[in-house]
């Protein structure tokens, strides 16, 4: 019986019946899922690596030995990746080795839209792109065919919809498959100029061969229905444009590089009007249009920003969408917050108070750069906090005592380290704030190498934070409370005040981990309560200010008590207030 | 043709769980069905939004404008943000419970007066208070379930014992007598 699985899901089960035996990845929406749902079989190593980089150096390692391997990222993580990822064109693999990576369109949760179709024309790797969950499955299956078949790494591209939509799915069982026999052969796995020389030949040899799978493979295929107009579309645009305009003619891409072009040119030549549907950049467009094949529409109807749908689809080809009411009153926004309870909240609460430049980083404290903490001057990638306060601090050294990086224990692990080094190495005095939750938070909690378990929840040794700060050369090293706002706030006046770098490594588990069991509600006197809206300036969700007085929602509060720290009049307490 | 329905809410008051539920009396009426989430920022207490589309074929995942049978509104005025995918002889589901949005608690925009009140002016309205409906089984957190047992006074050809039989497969066993009471009271409302 077919299962309704999640994309995600989907591949992961792939995984498992392609015999794969180890995946390595590091936590990303929208991807995390695979990793997660493949640690479940027990026939396969699954790991949260400290960065993409090295997961995917990892599965390189275990493809050479010769392994089925696996690794999945977001979009961004394949920057992380792109090193590795360029030569293993160059080596090829021994076991098969596939790369997933999702995409992000509408940026439901990264900071850019970037399209990771480019990556495979930059590296010159093939890829697959699913429309939905069967297809996972499948394309998961096939990928390791195809890696094994041309020598090389496959990627596997998936957006949003797709990693995060269910649909059904047949299951089949596991291929068991031994390890391939690993035989040294530096002239494929050493790429020094003489051996990586000879081996771009290879790789321009196999694109030719790829793009010959491509012209001829069934993952490329036409519907060819009313031929007034044929769409070209791949992933989750197939289904919009089904769904947009029933009976249309299609050309389905599913193998997106190499593109099957003279398949492409053949169904053009039996529609009036070639349309391109394609989310983000135009790169199949550029693609059919390069090839001289007539192209009548594209980015010039669609554009290159957000996700597409049924409705925008329509929208933008001038066809009517079915009647409707909308709202006419104005609705306040409802934007992610902090949960209440966070342990990041008085961290920006503190750097708000002292109004201090906050070069931010990725993951829930993100969230500290909205209103009313607005605490937050800069976020642009994984570690870049600490590097960019080297540099803002190096060019502008007054600021020293008015400026600090913020960064969180699994974002510092994966590539907040070699920024600190540089502080450290190169003496700018800079003061970094590790914000310890004591798991990666905003991606879902997965575990982290300092929470000294593994992602099977196997118990290690935790990296620790302050002896990786000291190592690197940080001698003011010290932590804090991250529920005490006046521990913070001494810690911040000392260490900023310091003439040499430091780190300040503000400690409190996420209150929605299931080992931290929440306090009583806290609730107002009304009669104690002044109603100077002190309270409210830490932007909690259960704190609401109603007739001239706070109020708590004792259905969101967890007790952690920083309102009752922000109040000058004892107002707030334990236990119940008539 | 697909039906569609939409589950709006604030992050973290269950709407996958709910979503997943109807999926699972969707596919055992043998229904094909698609059903679409989103995970990480948003879930953080921010608007969110899960489809479900059923039918003999289903291709997008997502619901369109005018498009859906049903919204299913686990908040007060998150049914009212997304009005225009409601068809015109749609019905809103919504709860009567409100959950304001830290820009109305920090007072930089203001919460709409009476919105239901204004919602049944411009469509179809069944309301509920399922916070107290969920807090008299013993858990606010059952509001979804409570929720859920009204659409399914609105969805005749799912029988009642599916809807129990899929609380007992996919709610952590510790939560399904909580989550089947919440569950009736909902649909007895």
């Amino acid at each position: 019986m077919k299962q309704l699985l999640l994309g995600n899901k989907a591949i992961a089960r792939g995984l498992w019946e392609a015999g794969v035996k180890y995946v390595s990845s590091y936590p990303g929406t929208p991807s995390t899922e695979i990793t997660e749902e493949v640690a479940e079989f027990s026939e396969v190593y699954a790991e949260w690596a400290p960065n993409e980089k090295v997961a995917l150096e990892s599965a390189m390692g275990a493809s050479l030995a010769g392994a089925r391997a696996f690794t999945a990222m977001k979009h961004v993580g394949l920057n992380v990746a792109a090193d590795p990822l360029f030569t293993s064109a160059y080596t090829g693999v021994n076991g098969g080795l596939v790369i997933c990576v999702a995409d992000d369109p509408a940026m439901h949760s990264s900071q850019n839209e970037q399209d990771s179709r480019h990556y495979a024309r930059a590296a010159k790797l093939p890829m697959l792109e699913p429309s939905d969950s069967e297809e996972c499955r499948d394309f998961t299956c096939l990928a390791y065919e195809l890696s094994e078949a041309f020598d090389t790494p496959v990627l596997l591209r998936t957006c949003t919809r797709v990693a995060h939509s269910q649909s059904l799915v047949e299951l089949h069982e596991r291929a068991d498959l031994p390890l391939k026999e690993y035989k040294k052969d530096p002239s494929k796995y050493v790429m020094n100029p003489g051996f990586g020389y000879k081996r771009h030949f290879v790789v321009e040899d196999r694109l030719k061969k790829l793009k010959e799978y491509s012209e001829n493979s069934p993952l490329n295929f036409e519907e060819i229905n009313d031929t007034s107009v044929g769409y070209v579309c791949s992933g989750t645009c197939y289904e919009y444009i089904k769904e947009a305009i029933p009976g249309a003619s299609v050309f389905k891409v599913g193998m997106s590089f190499p593109m099957p072009l003279e398949k492409i040119r053949a169904f053009a030549a039996k529609v009036d009007k070639l349309i391109v549907v394609e989310e983000l950049d135009g790169v199949f467009e550029a693609e059919i249009r390069a090839a001289g094949i007539r192209v009548d529409g594209g980015k010039d109807i669609f554009g290159c920003i957000g996700e597409l749908s049924q409705s925008k689809i329509r929208a933008a080809l001038g066809l009517s969408l079915p009647e409707s009411a909308e709202f006419d009153q104005p609705l306040p926004a409802r934007p992610p917050v902090m949960c209440a309870g966070c342990p990041h909240r008085g961290v920006f609460y503190v750097l708000s108070k002292l109004k201090l430049t906050v070069t931010g980083d990725i993951g829930c404290y993100t969230l500290g750069a909205a209103a009313p903490l607005s605490a937050v001057d800069s976020v642009l990638c994984m570690g870049a906090s600490i590097g960019m306060l080297h540099g803002f601090n190096t060019v502008r050294p007054e600021a020293s005592g008015k400026t600090v990086a913020v960064i969180g224990d699994s974002t510092f692990l994966h590539s907040g380290i070699t920024g600190l080094t540089d502080i450290a190495y190169n003496r700018s005095i800079s003061t970094v704030l590790i914000l310890d939750n004591s798991i990666t938070g905003m991606t879902g909690h997965q575990q982290n190498p300092a929470t000294g378990l593994t992602l099977k929840l196997k118990e290690v040794p935790p990296v620790s934070l302050e002896k990786v700060c000291e190592a690197v050369g940080i001698k003011r090293v010290r932590s804090v409370d991250a529920g005490n706002l006046k521990e913070i706030e001494t810690a911040l006046r000392e260490e900023l005040a310091a003439e040499e770098p430091s780190v300040i490594i503000c400690r409190k588990p996420c209150q929605l981990l299931k080992y931290v069991k929440p306090k009583p509600a806290l609730s107002v006197d009304a009669d104690k309560c002044r109603g100077c809206k002190s309270c409210m300036r830490i932007g909690c969700p259960a704190v609401k200010f109603a007739s001239g007085k706070a109020e708590i929602d004792s259905a969101q509060c967890v007790g952690c008590g920083l309102c009752s720290q922000m109040c000058a009049f004892g107002a707030i307490g334990e236990g119940k207030h008539e | 043709m697909s039906n569609s329905i939409m589950i709006v809410g604030v992050g973290g008051q269950g709407t996958l769980l709910a979503s997943r539920l109807i999926g699972h009396v969707l596919i055992e009426k043998g229904f094909d069905v698609k059903l679409s989430e989103v995970h990480g920022m948003s879930q953080r207490g921010g608007s969110v939004v899960t489809y479900v589309k059923y039918g003999d074929k289903v291709f997008s995942p997502i619901v369109g404008e005018g498009e859906a049978d049903f919204i299913l509104s686990f908040e007060a005025i998150e049914g009212a943000r997304y009005l225009k995918m409601l068809k015109k002889d749609g019905l809103l589901i919504t709860n009567t419970a409100q959950i304001y949005p830290i820009t109305v608690i920090t007072g930089q925009q203001e919460y709409p007066t009476e919105p239901i009140d204004a919602l049944k002016d411009k469509c179809r309205v069944a309301d509920v208070d399922a916070l107290k409906l969920a807090r008299a089984c013993g858990s606010d957190k059952a509001q979804n379930t409570v929720l859920l047992g009204v659409l399914s006074r609105y969805m005749p050809e799912i029988a009642l014992e599916s809807w129990l039989s899929a609380i007992e497969q996919l709610v952590k066993p510790k939560f399904v007598e909580l989550n089947k009471k919440a569950f009736l009271e909902g649909r007895n409302a």
